[in-house]
């Protein structure tokens, strides 16, 4: 909300800051939704914190898509470090080698590794990142399958009070039907989400690389017309995205507390959609962090409510696919009812003169 | 001379699959030396590169389809195997409903719904990437993710079995006929996409539109529906592999029928030396770079890697690949080539005069690469 007080002088939103509304403005329909018509499950805030204690890796595997994503790339390979993190982690902290924090520097020394090659490859030596990202998803699943192929229970009693370890919230909670008063609870993992987007959120707001990726984002072209290091921008999106999966593979093993070959498993399209739903485009240059969770509670809740309805599993699917296409039809009609205004943001000036013939489309199809 | 090198110039692209190919090839035949040999089994041909042509059928017909998809759209159609999923559905209904008495007219009328069918989920794709400008990774997601489930619900059981005499004889080999029947049908469908670039302008408005939508807006080409077009001809490749892969199978797998095909078409798009961001391509290249796909998979299981880590030595060998094929890499392969040219020649200048013309033609040669 403090992105739209920067910039609402004169009435004029960043295309970034509107998408960033919209996917907010869902948001809470959605919440409110859930709210009317489950009201005994979604009226409880514990079920809102459950949200994010259960999902608090793919809350972290989105926000580095999101930097990788605004700067003009994508990441397929987020979902198998994650898995691969776990897994490694699990057999460190059960060969009884390491203790826990060795364990965490394992999980970013891995993301690092990951992002230290991808960002190289994509950014030196300009390969297309998907078919680098894809190789790189090959490499974590096949180093996944090779370490341990059956699921791998962590005991060692640091690492086990470390998963049950909860943070309870006296002042609100709620009360069964005993009378037993049942206060909220929150796992570590939120806190480290909620570390991580503040952190993110003032590296892409106030700080050289973050204003660097939009640009590169934006238009490579001007981006080195204007000095910017491209190569390094994207160099360094690359690095943030791998060493963030690695974070997420270990709090993913933190909230699950075993290495499994399924665990991560569809993380990138997952995060890709929560993106997209927090208004980020996949062309780069559009998209407010905070987006990235917002897309994400969205996701969750979809998700949430569909099991809430008791749909069939396999309408499940169907629904949220169906779901996301309407979200994409609105973000597109928004967006090209804006581009037809008078007073439209300051476009490149490639895109200018084509519009003209557009603004017609734009005016009927609204 | 010149024109000898103009040839090569335009079959440059092709370098990096052939290499490839070449490279596996050589690995094999290490391995053993009766990789190329072909026996005769109940009258049809066996053997590793039957078997090599038979395994790739769906994924060179999706590679077509993505290179078009791919070059005009400048994005990926995820859905692949989800459209090929659902069309093949249909297909299966169809020839389910018709009961015992399946004849060939059952199986082409099948065959041609579902065609129809993945015209259509092509034209839903279509839809969303070009009239409402989605990027394509996007609108396809859509179909990614509840694809499957809507073949399900079509086939309304698990995997129905598909048991009648003819769709097992095109899953298989027509007694008669020495090739199994999805080679022939693959190459029939290249002949016709072969035919069709050859006979019409799609190439010239695929290219332009990819290499700048609106440069061929103002030259009368509409982006819009050079896009649309792309997505209807990748649903019909996309139900053609959904038809070939649901008679090998022998029964419909709404779950893992051509599951994460997408990946490897992509990749063999990429390995055909085509750019993933749109404009000029290759079909040749794509083939080839299907067929390498698979040759590289059964070369990883004759070369007994243990198979959990097969994922991995492909990744690595793409990885390999790819920075050979790199821009940076190969213009700094082209400077140092094109160095030790002139200190070669600038040595035989002091020689003789008379080689005064080679060093003019190398410099003129060498600058000419540079404008490049």
């Amino acid at each position: 909300m403090e992105a739209l007080s920067t910039t609402k002088q004169r009435s004029r939103i960043s295309n970034s800051t509107l998408l960033f509304i919209i996917a907010g403005i869902i948001f809470f329909l959605m919440y409110g939704f859930a709210l009317i018509s489950f009201p005994g499950s979604f009226m409880q805030f514990q079920t809102f914190f459950d949200l994010f204690n259960f999902n608090a890796a793919l809350f972290i595997v989105t926000l580095g898509m999101c930097i990788v994503m605004i700067a003009g790339g994508i990441d397929i390979s987020v979902g198998a470090v994650c898995g691969l993190v776990t897994m490694a982690c699990a057999m460190l902290l059960q060969s009884g080698a390491g203790n826990v924090w060795e364990a965490l520097l394992l999980a970013l020394g891995i993301g690092l590794a990951f992002g230290l090659m991808h960002g190289y490859l994509i950014a030196y030596l300009e390969i297309q990142p998907f078919i680098i990202t894809l190789a790189g998803m090959f490499l974590a699943q096949g180093l996944l399958t090779t370490l341990h192929k059956d699921p791998l229970n962590v005991t060692k009693p640091a690492f086990v009070a470390l998963r049950n370890f909860t943070i309870e919230i006296p002042w609100l909670g709620t009360v069964n039907r005993l009378g037993v008063f049942i206060p909220c609870e929150i796992k570590p993992g939120v806190f480290v989400v909620l570390v991580l987007v503040i952190l993110y959120a003032v590296l892409m707001k106030w700080s050289r690389f973050g204003r660097n990726v939009y640009a590169v984002g934006g238009n490579i072209q001007s981006a080195r017309m204007l000095g910017i290091n491209v190569k390094k921008t994207l160099f360094l999106s690359y690095v943030i995205c791998g060493l963030t999966a690695g974070i997420g593979g270990f709090v993913f093993l933190m909230t699950t507390g075993a290495g499994n070959i399924g665990n991560g498993a569809l993380f990138e399209i997952k995060a890709i959609a929560a993106n997209v739903m927090g208004g980020i485009l996949l062309n780069g240059g559009v998209g407010n962090l905070l987006g990235a969770p917002i897309g994400t509670l969205t996701l969750l809740t979809i998700n949430e409510l569909i099991r809430a309805a008791g749909v069939q599993s396999n309408l499940q699917a169907i629904v949220s696919g169906l779901l996301l296409y309407l979200f994409i039809v609105l973000q597109s009609i928004v967006m090209s009812l804006r581009s037809g205004r008078k007073f439209r943001l300051t476009l490149p000036p490639w895109l200018k003169p084509h519009r003209l013939p557009e603004e017609k489309e734009a005016g009927n199809q609204g | 001379m010149p024109r000898i090198k103009a040839h090569f110039d335009r079959l440059s692209h092709l370098f990096l699959p052939l290499s490839v190919l070449v490279i596996l090839i050589v690995i094999n035949l290490i391995k053993g030396a009766d990789y190329f040999r072909i026996t005769m089994v109940n009258g049809a041909f066996y053997g590793n590169i039957p078997n090599i042509l038979f395994g790739a059928s769906e994924l060179v017909i999706l590679a077509i389809g993505m290179t078009l998809v791919t070059a005009a759209s400048r994005g990926q159609d995820i859905s692949i195997g989800e459209i090929g999923a659902i069309a093949s559905a249909i297909f299966v209904q169809y020839v389910l409903r018709a009961g015992s008495a399946v004849t060939l007219w059952t199986i082409l009328a099948g065959f041609l719904i579902s065609c129809v069918a993945g015209l259509l989920i092509g034209a839903f794709n279509g839809t969303l990437v070009s009239f409402f400008r989605v990027q394509p990774m996007v609108a396809t997601l859509i179909l990614f993710l509840g694809g499957r489930s809507i073949a399900f619900i079509i086939d309304g059981k698990v995997s129905p079995i598909l048991a009648n005499e003819i769709s097992n004889q095109i899953g298989t080999v027509i007694p008669g006929v020495p090739i199994q029947t999805p080679i022939i049908l693959t190459a029939v469908f290249i002949a016709v996409v072969v035919v069709v670039l050859k006979t019409t302008n799609l190439r010239l408005y695929v290219e332009a539109v990819g290499i700048n939508p609106n440069a061929a807006r103002l030259n009368g080409i509409d982006p819009k529906k050079i896009i649309f077009l792309t997505f209807l001809i990748m649903g019909v490749c996309s139900a053609v592999a959904g038809f070939i892969a649901v008679n090998k199978a022998g029964r419909h797998d709404s779950v893992n029928l051509l599951k994460f095909i997408m990946m490897d078409a992509i990749l063999a798009v990429a390995l055909g030396g085509n750019s993933l961001g749109g404009g000029k391509f290759s079909i040749t290249g794509s083939i080839i770079g299907a067929y390498t796909i698979e040759i590289l998979n059964r070369t990883l299981l004759r070369l007994e890697v243990n198979p959990e880590a097969i994922k991995a030595f492909k990744a690595v060998f793409i990885i390999i690949l790819m920075v050979i094929a790199s821009p940076v890499v190969r213009a700094f392969v082209r400077k140092v080539v094109d160095k030790a040219k002139t200190i070669v020649a600038a040595n035989s200048v002091r020689k003789t005069v008379g080689l005064n013309k080679a060093v003019f033609f190398i410099t003129d040669s060498s600058a000419g690469k540079k404008e490049e």
